[in-house]
């Protein structure tokens, strides 16, 4: 990026400037307009207002729910990640190439397949739905699907963050912690963790704002149950489809505001970590 | 096997496998059985009927739609990002990333609102006749949204990685600028360029939460399958369900196989360049 460059392709007096309003008039309309709207649809009949909807019962327990799954499926998913890209990226074995693809599957797989998916294993025409519905075991339109959902939805996130990190940065001060004594436990801890700390974190917090705002997979197996199994996104549904928009917008901003946190975090991690600043 | 002198190569990939397994493949496997169930002729029936012919027609079309938007916008959008210094640069950058942080549900009511006959698109858009809102334009508007960082985050890094010093030789020997983009740019970035639409086409074929706002969801006009999907789950028509959801698995590994093979493309392109 020097300043004083050659001219280079595209870089003419008309096509530069043209391209420029192009992409702006474009990411204008396509990514400022959403998010701006749903502020100003949230906000428009006064502060006031806003705050009751977010403050009404069933949305308030949307809320909670949508925590409390977070709150169970962030913590699993990293710990997957670590152990996933721990044993991509220290090992060589047979089938690696597989494993990855396994491992990422989950991206290429839509939302909605994925709830029926998890609906023939829990539900009542299910696997095990038969057998846990003898237990007493209530998995399908109750947390635990929606937990399980998520899960699936998310579970590449934070391996596919910190796997190119660990894999850029070798063995070498892992073997140099083993030699002077240090247990595997200990290694991870404080060798291969700390090396992949900003990777790790981001991809944390992406898990947390897809786990937080999945709609297809928890529509399916959440049973959609008001103020009982509606998590935020399903809840905006609902609202929406009882043409309580301002309510529904006044949710929407709980979810904005999260995935713009998201994009803060990013920038921040891009910053901390030079090795990613792109 | 493992030559290193790390520990916990056992544990990390039992952990690993054993959820990948009960996380991952049993659901999809449950699901494969579940379409398996119904015999062969009978999910042809459920997957050629009427209903399910017009879904799968219009998430592949409205899919095709938002993908050519996305190559068109998202090279550009590479292109300025990495060519160009302009104020607000770095801010650009990261809305790129909107699309991906923003819950589908939220971007569908966001979308819905922006298009409809008041909205702010929409009260310019419909007196030109054009109605984007519950129609087959809102299903492309909602897929472009929810599949735009794909072509973007694709081709930027290859285009950083491309040196002046090619584009100088083209020059020298008296190409001009198209014929400079079109011989020694394009088919640098064309790999990266197709991956990230295949990406975004992909991305699309999947997409329900942003559809279903925006589209009306009229059968056979504008139901996307996804939607299918769950309207037969309404009905406890499991079969069919499992049926049409096994034909968009099916579309979603040959999109994956696609992707793999045009990466795999691209490596051995960038080494033989080199």
């Amino acid at each position: 990026m020097s300043a004083k460059r050659r001219p280079r392709v595209g870089d003419g007096p008309v096509f530069r400037p043209a391209l420029l309003a192009f992409v702006m008039l474009g990411a204008a309309l396509l990514i400022v307009g959403p998010l701006l709207i749903i502020f100003v649809e949230a906000f428009k009949a006064g502060l006031g207002i806003y705050l009751s909807n977010l403050a009404a019962p069933d949305t308030v327990h949307a809320i909670g729910l949508t925590v409390l799954t977070a709150l169970v499926a962030v913590p699993v998913n990293v710990a997957f990640g670590i152990a996933a890209a721990w044993a991509i990226a220290k090992f060589e074995f047979p089938g690696k190439g597989l494993l990855t693809a396994l491992v990422e599957l989950p991206f290429s797989i839509s939302p909605i397949v994925a709830g029926v998916a998890y609906l023939f294993v829990y539900g009542a025409q299910g696997w095990f739905g038969p057998t846990l519905d003898a237990l007493g075991i209530k998995v399908m339109f109750a947390y635990p699907a929606i937990v399980l959902a998520s899960l699936f939805v998310t579970a590449p996130f934070v391996a596919r963050e910190i796997l190119p990190v660990m894999q850029q940065q070798g063995s070498d001060e892992e073997e140099a912690a083993l030699s002077l004594g240090a247990s595997g436990w200990r290694t991870l801890w404080s060798v291969t963790l700390p090396n992949v700390r900003w990777a790790l974190l981001y991809g944390a917090v992406l898990t947390n704002a897809r786990v937080m705002g999945e709609f297809g997979a928890v529509s399916v197996v959440s049973g959609s149950i008001r103020g009982v199994t509606n998590t935020l996104p399903l809840q905006i549904e609902l609202l929406y489809q009882d043409y309580n928009a301002p309510g529904a917008f006044a949710a929407a901003t709980v979810l904005a505001g999260i995935a713009l946190l998201t994009i803060v975090a990013k920038l921040v991690v891009e910053r901390m970590d030079p090795d990613r600043a792109g | 096997m493992p030559r290193t002198i790390l520990p916990g190569f056992r544990l990390a990939m039992g952990c690993t496998l054993l959820y990948v397994g009960v996380i991952v493949l049993l659901p999809l496997a449950a699901l494969v059985w579940q379409a398996a169930d119904l015999g062969w002729a009978r999910f042809v029936t459920v997957v050629t009927g009427d209903r399910a012919l017009a879904a799968f027609r219009v998430t592949v079309f409205s899919a095709l739609g938002a993908t050519a938007i996305n190559a068109v916008f998202g090279l550009a959008l590479a292109w300025a990002l990495v060519r160009y210094d302009f104020p607000g640069k770095r801010l650009l950058d990261a809305l790129v990333d909107v699309p991906f942080a923003l819950p589908t549900a939220v971007a569908g009511v966001a979308l819905t609102a922006l298009f409809a006959g008041n909205g702010w698109y929409g009260q310019f858009l419909e007196p030109l006749g054009i109605k984007v809102a519950y129609a087959p334009l809102g299903i492309v508007a909602a897929m472009t949204f929810t599949s735009l960082p794909f072509v973007v985050r694709s081709v930027q890094p290859v285009l950083e990685d491309l040196t002046a010093d090619v584009e100088e030789a083209a020059e020298t020997l008296g190409a001009g600028q198209a014929r400079i983009f079109a011989g020694v740019i394009f088919p640098a970035i064309f790999p990266a360029f197709l991956a990230g639409c295949s990406l975004a086409f992909a991305r699309s074929l999947g997409e329900f939460g942003a559809v279903i706002f925006i589209a009306g969801n009229q059968p056979f006009r504008t139901e996307i399958a996804a939607l299918l999907v769950f309207i037969r789950l309404e009905e406890y028509d499991y079969p069919a369900a499992a049926a049409i959801a096994s034909v968009m698995l099916g579309a979603a590994f040959l999109m994956l196989l696609a992707v793999n093979a045009i990466q795999l493309w691209s490596l051995r392109w960038t080494r033989s360049a080199a």
